[in-house]
């Protein structure tokens, strides 16, 4: 997996390839890690280059989005591809983190 | 229902073999020409099963996957078990939300998800032996 980080002002973009399961998860957590310790204000995660992810990847989505709410961090989801969209719906996942 | 092909494999129980399993789960299928959508839900739901058996049969412990695909005229039945811990308490294991491991951050969604994409779900788990999963996929029921 490769995981892409752009800075604009407070605002980073994290724009993950590839799959998001149990082999890969633990990449994804640590570098939503690294954004919460930059100071950014606002994490927008790319999703378009994202083709698959599981309740793995939901979990590390949950856990990363709590802290961030709880440090005042913005999250927002943008360009999932279906399979990923009908996992975020069917989870309830839409009902939660915002979409742009 | 007559089998028209079948495919049986034991996978070692690491998190690099996920991929593979949905991966040759979702080719096994396409002479019955799955929607993609419908590839997508089968991927994800055995996504789910393998993770269980890693996550929740071995729990860190090495152990093999064995997952069996049978294809009829329009379905799939796919058999994902393992010969790890097992449990007792089926209904509170599909319970959405549930997971035995929520320090490690765990959605506890894996059995949700399997019932949400595939028609049907059987588990069978027996403490000490392990935990099988059988699910069926119809296609083109939206055609």
């Amino acid at each position: 997996m490769n995981i892409l980080v752009r800075y604009q002002g407070s605002t980073a973009t994290l724009s993950p390839t590839g799959f998001i399961d149990e082999y890969t998860a633990n990449d994804f957590r640590e570098k939503l890690n690294e954004l919460i310790d930059s100071g950014v204000r606002t994490v927008e995660l790319d999703m378009a280059g994202v083709d698959f992810m599981d309740s793995t990847g939901i979990g590390v989505l949950l856990s990363r989005y709590k802290i961030m709410k709880s440090k005042g961090i913005t999250m927002q989801l943008s360009h999932c591809n279906r399979q990923v969209d009908k996992l975020f719906r069917l989870t309830g996942i839409y009902s939660i983190i915002a979409t742009r | 229902m007559e089998i028209s092909n079948y495919c049986n494999m034991f996978l070692s129980g690491t998190t690099a073999n996920v991929a593979f399993a949905r991966s040759t789960v979702a080719a096994f299928c396409a002479p019955l020409e799955p929607t993609l959508e419908e590839i997508n839900d089968v991927k994800t739901a055995v996504s789910e099963a393998v993770n269980n058996c890693i996550v929740h049969g071995y729990q860190g412990t090495s152990g093999e996957v064995h997952l069996e695909i049978l294809l009829f005229e329009a379905m799939a039945q796919v058999t994902v078990q393992d010969y790890g811990c097992g449990f007792d308490n089926i209904d509170e294991a599909m319970q959405p939300f549930f997971t035995s491991k929520p320090q490690d951050e765990r959605s506890g969604m894996g059995f949700t998800l399997m019932q949400a994409f595939m028609d049907e779900v059987e588990v069978r788990s027996e403490v000490g032996k392990g935990t099988t999963v059988v699910m069926r996929k119809r296609f083109g029921q939206n055609a």
